[in-house]
């Protein structure tokens, strides 16, 4: 016969167990939600402040498959790496809306961008970007050419660009588009003169 | 004296006469003995959960198929403790196959013999005999699957012909098409090591310290009559022969770093050490190399400007396959699937106009990116041509590499990345030729660069074309008239630039 404080021990211990399980599923919820909140809740607002310039945005256009440049005034802070950093997301933002004429999926953002010396570039953008992006060669091209052009437009002395996934390297944008490499700008701005010209 | 016997054992305490201590302590010792072992049993499952899970999920097993009409590769997958493959997958580049479901049975016709399977059963219908597949039949997503062990007895049912499995290795040979080889040394001081192939070969050649491996991914290369050849050299003591995961791996063993020659249109490897080799180059040696290729770690290698022995005048790549969906053009269309059918179409049309042109990825295979540059480049082809297929816009778009940032070439090796720098003028002359046919035959057509790999990866001449539908309607991508009117606008514009792009190294 087993002596009853054993019986009461493996109880206590089948509780903690039970308890620890109960603890994790509700700790590994806490987790959970706020990083699905977070793709779906993007700032209404600009969340910089700064001087409203005039900047020049490069759209793609889906239904010829053209670049086109659009003026627009939007704050700018005043570091350079800050800068670049709104100029994308600004541009981000145009393709957020659902009659923009080249849509990126819901929940598409610039994480971040990074100026190193000399002429490097490295633009961030979140996994939903990536994930969500439609396939297809011009499709993903218009999108990669649309962001280094605009970023090496409006800001001097930029080289090369490096594009990272929520900071991690990835072998192509949607399947085509190639991410493993970096962008020689000057090929790139070649690239978007010919885009402008349309079919 | 007493007290030290209980503290040192207290079970040999009973004779003490202490009752109540003695169950007291034997109940302790109960309840460690317990506790230790729920906490194993709470911890122990946990462990292997997180154990299976960092290990993540086994490698992929592949099967290499050799046949005079198409070298392919295919994904194996287990069920049921055996590994399986899609028989359709199998027999499709080998010739016409169609097939058909009804209720739990599975009709599968190639060319003019009919078999019959069924869902779970063991035995088939083969040409109107029963045959053994040694485990139950399978359907999966519309596929039927079979164990890979059965296609020894099945296929010669299908091909009316003999084939040759081997299994552990995942090697399938299709006939009388293996490639056999003899290695030799000649010379002492240098050693050279010659080794004879009954057939053209193209493998990868890797270098590390003592030790020269040749993969052959492609070649239906199988071992001499010895798996371990050895040759008394003290510079070069041994070769091995190995196979596994669908490659054959020629292993030379070396005391000091060896390098390999290509000759008589791939026939022939030579190992010699580095050493020799440059002397071999250098302006004032006697060229006794003059015709052959080097080949070492990097398979950019820069071409050399004699004459080149390729097999193929154009390699057509039907992008994606595999796991790699590409675009998914309608909810029962992919990308994979139409690029795979203009590759085909590509294919006649050029061959009709007298060009030799190999479909890169002939089946639903897995093929990376750089096993096409590899292949493309190894092979020397005049021009490779990507085939995409899309939804979005009208027409078709051709494009060339658009290169990335990109490191120096070194020495005679150029840069992975920009190795299609040398080759970007006459890419461009192939797409304009490819614009210029299709804007005859009115269909709407642009020229761009664009960041697609492999074409940066190409040291030839390298084009991909995208083809969407003229107008909203998907479905026209599949259909074969409006295939062919784009592939034999192609094949002409590639036929007119034959010259040109022949002249290429």
């Amino acid at each position: 016969m087993i002596p009853r404080h054993l019986v009461i021990a493996m109880a206590v211990l089948l509780l903690a167990a039970l308890g620890l399980s109960i603890y994790a599923w509700h700790v590994r919820k806490t987790v959970v939600s706020p990083t699905a909140a977070a793709v779906d809740t993007r700032p209404l607002a600009p969340p910089v402040s700064g001087p409203v310039e005039g900047v020049v945005l490069y759209v793609a256009h889906d239904d010829d498959g053209t670049l086109r440049p659009v003026s627009a005034q939007i704050p700018m802070p005043s570091g350079r790496q800050q800068r670049s950093e709104e100029l994308l997301r600004a541009l981000v933002s145009l393709y957020l809306d659902k009659s923009s004429p080249h849509v990126l999926g819901a929940g598409s953002d610039i994480r971040s961008v990074f100026l190193i010396d000399p002429g490097v570039a490295v633009i961030d953008v979140n996994s939903a970007f990536a994930d969500t992006h439609r396939s297809g060669i011009l499709v993903e091209e218009l999108t990669v050419v649309s962001l280094i052009h605009t970023i090496s437009a409006n800001t001097s002395g930029i080289l090369r660009v490096k594009i990272l996934v929520d900071g991690k390297e990835r072998d192509t944008l949607a399947g085509h588009a190639d991410l493993s490499a970096f962008y020689d700008v000057s090929a790139v701005n070649q690239l978007a003169t010919q885009l402008q010209s349309g079919p | 004296m007493r007290w030290t016997k209980v503290n040192a054992n207290p079970d040999h305490a009973a004779g003490s006469g202490n009752e109540p201590r003695r169950r007291f302590r034997s109940g302790q010792s109960r309840f460690r003995k317990v506790s230790a072992l729920s906490a194993a049993g709470i911890l122990l499952p946990a462990f292997l959960l997180w154990a299976l899970v960092l290990s993540g999920a086994p490698a992929e097993k592949h099967l290499s198929i050799y046949s005079v009409a198409a070298n392919y590769s295919l994904t194996l997958v287990p069920r049921e403790g055996r590994d399986y493959v899609g028989l359709l997958e199998v027999l499709e580049p080998l010739g016409k196959v169609s097939s058909k479901f009804e209720g739990s049975r599975w009709r599968l016709r190639y060319n003019n013999v009919e078999g019959d399977f069924q869902v779970g059963k063991t035995r088939a219908r083969v040409r109107d005999r029963d045959a053994d597949l040694v485990g139950k039949f399978l359907v999966e997503n519309g596929r039927g699957m079979v164990p890979v062990s059965s296609l020894a007895s099945l296929l010669p049912r299908f091909l009316g012909g003999p084939v040759t499995l081997r299994e552990d290795s995942g090697r399938l040979f299709i006939g009388n098409i293996a490639t056999h080889f003899t290695a030799s040394l000649a010379g002492e001081n240098p050693p050279r090591l010659v080794f004879h192939f009954t057939a053209p070969v193209n493998p990868t050649i890797a270098t590390e310290p003592g030790a020269l491996r040749m993969t052959f991914s492609h070649d239906p290369v199988v071992a001499p009559a010895s798996p371990t050849l050895t040759f008394g050299n003290k510079t070069i003591p041994s070769a091995t022969y190995t196979e596994s995961g669908g490659t054959a791996v020629v292993t030379v063993n070396a005391t000091i770093p060896v390098i390999a020659t290509f000759a008589n249109d791939g026939r022939t490897i030579t190992i010699v050490p580095t050493s020799a080799a440059a002397q071999n180059q250098s302006p004032n040696a006697p060229s006794t190399a003059a015709s052959a290729q080097t080949v070492a770690a990097a398979p950019a290698a820069v071409p050399p400007a004699l004459p080149i022995a390729r097999r193929y005048f154009a390699i057509i790549d039907a992008s994606h396959g595999g796991d790699d969906h590409g675009e998914t053009l309608s909810s029962s269309l992919l990308e994979k699937d139409v690029t795979v059918a203009l590759a085909r179409s590509l294919r006649q049309e050029l061959e009709s106009r007298g060009i030799t042109a190999l479909v890169l990825r002939d089946s639903d295979a897995n093929l990376s990116v750089d096993q096409r540059a590899v292949f493309a480049n190894a092979d020397h082809a005049a021009i490779y041509i990507c085939m995409h297929a899309a939804s979005s816009a009208h027409g078709v778009r051709v494009y060339t590499a658009l290169l990335p940032y990109g490191e120096d070439d070194r020495g005679p090796f150029r840069s992975w990345t920009t190795a299609q720098h040398a080759s970007l003028p006459l890419s461009q002359v192939a797409a304009a030729a490819v614009a210029g046919e299709l804007q005859k035959r009115q269909i709407p057509v642009r020229t761009l660069s664009a960041p697609l790999r492999p074409l940066n990866n190409i040291t030839g001449p390298a084009i991909a074309v995208e083809v969407a539908p003229q107008g909203s309607d998907v479905s026209q991508l599949t259909a074969p008239d409006y295939q062919q009117l784009i592939t034999s606008a192609v094949a002409t514009a590639i036929a007119a630039s034959r010259d040109q792009l022949g002249a290429a190294p």
